[in-house]
Order: structure tokens, then C-alpha cells, then sequence
């Protein structure tokens, strides 16, 4: 499972780290002290770039919540599988919902069924730890972790099909 | 000191000429940026080209303008100081010391064999081998970064050349400094000692204890009372070097080095406007004290001098990068990376024609510089072609 990473320090620009893929490439990620980021193909050579794509600080930031997601999803898979009786669901939040552009707090979900939050994925990036001040919007997926009655519970929360006393579904 | 100079009139042929001087250092930059060319000999040619007896001069502005290039010196030391911790100048150090060793040889020799040869004297002998020593580090940085090689395997190889020369500076300018102010051999053996103990000392002082002068101008969440902290020790220190006859500008890259962490990174954030507009007045400055008329007869010498020392720094590139266990290509690749001189070339000759040495010089190092990064740039992608060549069944 684990990868081979080596680290080279550029004095005065940042650093470069080169994994070495099952396939026998190798991939370079350059992290320049400006946030500027390159990821790097290295050529039959293994000394130089056959490709250098050079990412700014917003789009590295992309690339590293797609690529973290998938990881996110097989970690609270595993979890599900320590914890007997938890489980997790992406619940939608659909355009009708009661909670569509509002701040998650305001669904008290955690207060009125005991399940936990712990990730909102958009748009294919997974934006983890969503704080009670996190506004929901149509087409988000809640990453809900708790028993099986508490996340059917969210779910109705979510779709506005629970009674507004919290205690129904 | 405008106002000493005279009335309003005076301050405002100062502020035409220093807005005309800086809009066109504007718009120069923006032309370098759009045809992704290094901007530092778009300046100098700048100089040149407006220089002694030509269209722009500068008369209220000029003392102004002498002390801003001072200060930009300044400003591009410290900065290649914060740029650098202590710990990558000593690991480099540790792991290319033969390199610079050899680099040092190579490139400064020359130099030196030449202005002798044209019987300048020894002064401008040892001016001339700092200024084809020393790579630049600004050109090199943005040719590298521009041109995809960042993660190549030969640049750490690069860089640490890069490294050795900067702290080797640290070690010639205050020996140039000792020569240019004349003096016995006593005297520059005295100033020469002085330098070493005092830079082992800030090194130590910055590995050890860079904590405390960091903290001397931290300034948590205030970036203002930052930037006047470090460019006032910077200055402070400075001129203390200078007065001590160690260079102004090897104390600044000292104060550099000195200040570390999460303060060197916003220093440098809040100083690289400052050092940008100060360098490139700097440059322009040097330019413009240089008459045009005296390049063409020093351009032969310089031609030679560029091709020479671009020989001598490839060698030092393709052995670097051999060292580091990099192939062929990729050795080609960091021998012709190292070829452009720039900052320190000029800074070098500034400071030795401001002392009065061989006049020559100004024109000289100008030439060279300029000679240099074309030629750089010339070869710069010519190993990529090796590799096509190569790659062919």
C-alpha cells in the first residue's frame, strides 16, 4: 500500500517530491514557496519533465479534494466496519429542501436525531468538518454517520418530510 | 533632499522624472512579461539607451536616483537572504562545497586572467572575476520555473551552485570592498579576516539563535510594523557593514539569513514590491552612468568574455549535475541553464566603478550581462533536442 516518496529541497523555491507509480513512472509535485504548484511526468530518463503542469493555489486545492474524496468515503467505510450498528449514508439535500441555502445549525440534526455530520461532498469535492455556519445548497451530499433510525431521521430532515418537532420518521 | 536642492520647481522636475523613470520601468516589465523574457536586461538596455548624452537625463533626480540604487542593492540581498534559511545554506554548503570550489576556479579565473592581460591592474582584476563568476539567481529562477524544469532531478544540482556562489559573496565582496579602498595587503588581510569571522558568526547566530532576531522584528498580524522592522535593521546593519568595510550589501544578505520562519515568508511577501521598484532603479541606474558610446569598443573583450565564460559554466553545470547522478541530458540541461550572469555582475561592477576603478569596467560587466542571458537563452532548450535525437530507435 505504501508509496515510495522522495523529497528534494529547492533552496529559495520549495520543494519537490517524486513517487514512484506500480506502473514504473514516476510523478514529481513541485511546491513552490508561492504557493504555486507543478506536478511533474518525468521522461524515459527519470532526470527531467516530459510534463509539467503548473497548478495556482485554487486549483491544486481542487485536485487535492478530488483526489482526498474517494479516500474520505474508503475511511468511513472502514469506520462503519469498527463500529457494529453505525452506518453511513450521502443523503441528498434536494432543490425542495426546507435547509437548501441555509446554514446547516439550523437543521439541528445532530441534537434531534444523535447523528454526526462529518462531510458535505459538492460538485465531486468532498468539503470535510462542515461547521454549524456551512450553508446547504441543492445537490449537496451529507456524509452522515450514526445508527440506522438517526440517518433515516437526517434524511427526512433533509428532504423536509420530517414533522417540525424533530421526532417523527 | 529635494528640498535642499532647491524650490518647488525643483521637487517638480524631481517627481516628472522619477514618474517618467518608473512608468517606463512599467512598461518595460510588462513587455518582458508578455514575451516571457527575463525583465533584468530590458533594464539595463534601458539605461543604456537613455544614458550619458542621451534622450533622458537626469538632472533634479539624480542624487535621488543614486541613493534608490543603493538601496535597491540592499533590497536584492536581503531578500536572497530570507529567501534562504541557514539550514539550506548549510546542507548546501555541506554537500557542494567541491562544486563551488570548482565553479570558483572556472569562472572567476578567466575574468581575472583577462583584465590583466588588457593590463587593467589587480583591483580590476579581482572585480572582473566576481563578475563572471557569479551566476544570477533571479534569471536562473524564472528560466527554470518558466520552462517546466522545477522538478527536474539536475535543479537541486543548479540550485545548490547558485547557493554556494551567493554565501561565497559573503566572503568576495568584502574583499573587493578592502581592495577598492585601498590600503596595504595588511589592510585587506585585516578586512578579509574580519568578513569571515563576522559572516561564521551570523551563520552560527542564525542556525542557533535566528529564533531571537526573528523576534527582534516580528510583529504578529501587523504586516506594516514588519516591513519597517526589517528593512530599518536591514539599513541599520547595512550601513554599520559598510562603515566596518564589510559591503553594505553582505550585511543586508546577512540580516537575510538571519531572520527565519514564518517571518522571513511575510517579510518577503511586504518587501518584494519595494525590492522590485528599488532593483529595477538600480539596474536602470547603472545603465544610465554607463555612457552608450563606450560599449562598442570594450564589445569585443566582453564577446570573448562571454564565450569563454559560458564554457567554463556549462562544465561547472555538467559536473554538478554528474555528481548528483543525473544522465546525460540532463547534465546538458544544467550546464547551459547556469550560463546568464545578471544581478551581482552588475552589482559588483557598480560598486568597483564607484570606487573609481578602471572605468572600463561599467561598460564591460553591462555588455557581458546582456551577452550571457542572450546566450542562455539561446541553448537554454537545445538538450531537449538531444533528447529527440536520442530517443530515436
Amino acid at each position: 500500500m505504501s508509496v515510495d516518496i522522495t523529497s528534494r529541497v529547492l533552496p529559495g523555491i520549495g520543494v519537490c517530491q517524486e513517487l514512484a507509480l506500480h506502473d514504473g513512472r514516476r510523478l514529481g509535485i513541485v511546491t513552490r514557496r508561492s504557493g504555486l504548484r507543478d506536478l511533474v511526468l518525468y521522461d524515459e530518463d527519470g532526470d527531467g519533465a516530459a510534463v509539467d503542469i503548473a497548478l495556482n493555489d485554487d486549483e491544486a486545492n481542487a485536485v487535492a479534494e478530488i483526489l482526498g474524496a474517494p479516500q474520505l468515503t474508503f475511511r468511513l467505510a472502514v469506520l462503519q466496519r469498527q463500529a457494529e450498528g453505525l452506518i453511513v449514508e450521502q443523503l441528498p439535500v434536494p432543490a425542495d429542501s426546507p435547509f437548501a441555502a441555509r446554514p446547516l445549525g439550523d437543521t439541528q440534526a445532530r441534537t434531534r436525531t444523535g447523528a454526526s455530520i462529518v462531510a458535505v461532498l459538492r460538485q465531486g469535492a468532498a468539503l470535510p468538518s462542515p461547521t454549524p455556519d456551512f450553508v446547504l445548497q441543492p445537490g449537496d451530499l451529507v456524509v452522515t454517520v450514526g445508527t440506522q433510525a438517526a440517518v433515516d431521521q437526517v434524511a427526512h430532515i433533509l428532504d423536509g418530510s420530517a414533522g417540525s418537532d424533530g421526532t417523527s420518521g | 533632499m529635494a528640498a535642499a536642492g532647491g524650490g518647488e520647481t525643483h521637487v517638480a522636475v524631481l517627481l516628472v522624472e522619477l514618474g517618467a523613470l518608473l512608468f517606463g520601468l512599467g512598461v518595460l516589465g510588462r513587455i518582458a512579461r508578455r514575451f516571457n523574457i527575463p525583465v533584468i536586461p530590458l533594464y539595463l538596455l534601458a539605461g543604456l539607451c537613455f544614458g550619458q548624452g542621451g534622450v533622458l537625463s537626469l538632472s533634479a533626480s539624480h542624487d535621488f536616483v543614486q541613493v534608490a540604487a543603493d538601496i535597491g542593492v540592499i533590497l536584492l540581498l536581503v531578500m536572497l537572504g530570507l529567501e534562504y534559511s541557514a539550514d539550506e545554506l548549510r546542507s548546501s554548503l555541506r554537500a557542494q562545497a567541491p562544486i563551488g570550489v570548482l565553479d570558483g576556479l572556472l569562472n572567476a579565473l578567466p575574468g581575472a586572467a583577462l583584465a590583466l592581460i588588457a593590463g587593467w591592474g589587480a583591483t580590476a582584476a579581482v572585480a572582473l572575476a566576481g563578475i563572471t563568476w557569479v551566476s544570477s539567481s533571479g534569471v536562473i529562477a524564472k528560466m527554470l520555473g518558466d520552462s517546466g524544469r522545477l522538478g527536474n532531478r539536475e535543479t537541486p544540482a543548479i540550485l545548490g551552485v547558485l547557493v554556494i556562489e551567493d554565501l561565497a559573496m559573503a566572503l568576495y565582496l568584502p574583499l573587493l570592498t578592502a581592495l577598492l579602498a585601498g590600503g596595504g595587503a595588511g589592510k585587506v588581510v585585516v578586512a578579509v579576516a574580519i568578513a569571515v569571522g563576522v559572516v561564521s558568526v551570523v551563520l552560527v547566530i542564525a542556525t542557533r539563535y535566528g529564533r531571537h532576531v526573528t523576534k527582534l522584528v516580528s510583529a504578529r498580524d501587523n504586516n506594516e510594523s514588519l516591513l519597517l522592522g526589517v528593512l530599518g535593521l536591514t539599513l541599520l546593519v547595512a550601513g554599520l557593514a559598510d562603515q566596518l568595510k564589510v559591503s553594505a550589501a553582505v550585511g543586508a544578505f546577512l540580516v537575510g539569513i538571519a531572520v527565519s520562519g514564518a517571518v522571513a515568508e511575510t517579510a518577503i511577501e511586504v518587501l518584494a514590491p519595494l525590492r522590485d521598484v528599488f532593483a529595477a532603479v538600480f539596474f536602470v541606474f547603472f545603465g544610465l552612468s554607463t555612457n552608450p558610446g563606450d560599449l562598442l569598443p570594450v564589445l569585443p573583450l566582453a564577446l570573448a568574455l562571454a564565450v569563454v565564460t559560458s564554457g567554463t559554466k556549462m562544465t561547472t553545470g555538467y559536473v554538478a549535475a554528474r555528481r548528483a547522478g543525473v544522465k546525460r541530458r540532463g547534465r546538458w540541461r544544467a550546464a547551459v541553464t547556469l550560463i546568464p550572469r545578471g544581478e551581482f555582475s552588475v552589482v559588483v561592477a557598480a560598486l568597483a566603478v564607484g570606487a573609481g576603478a578602471q572605468a572600463k569596467l561599467g561598460p564591460t560587466a553591462a555588455c557581458y550581462v546582456l551577452l550571457t542571458i542572450l546566450i542562455g537563452a539561446l541553448v537554454h532548450r537545445w538538450p531537449d533536442r538531444l533528447r529527440a535525437e536520442q530517443s530515436r530507435p
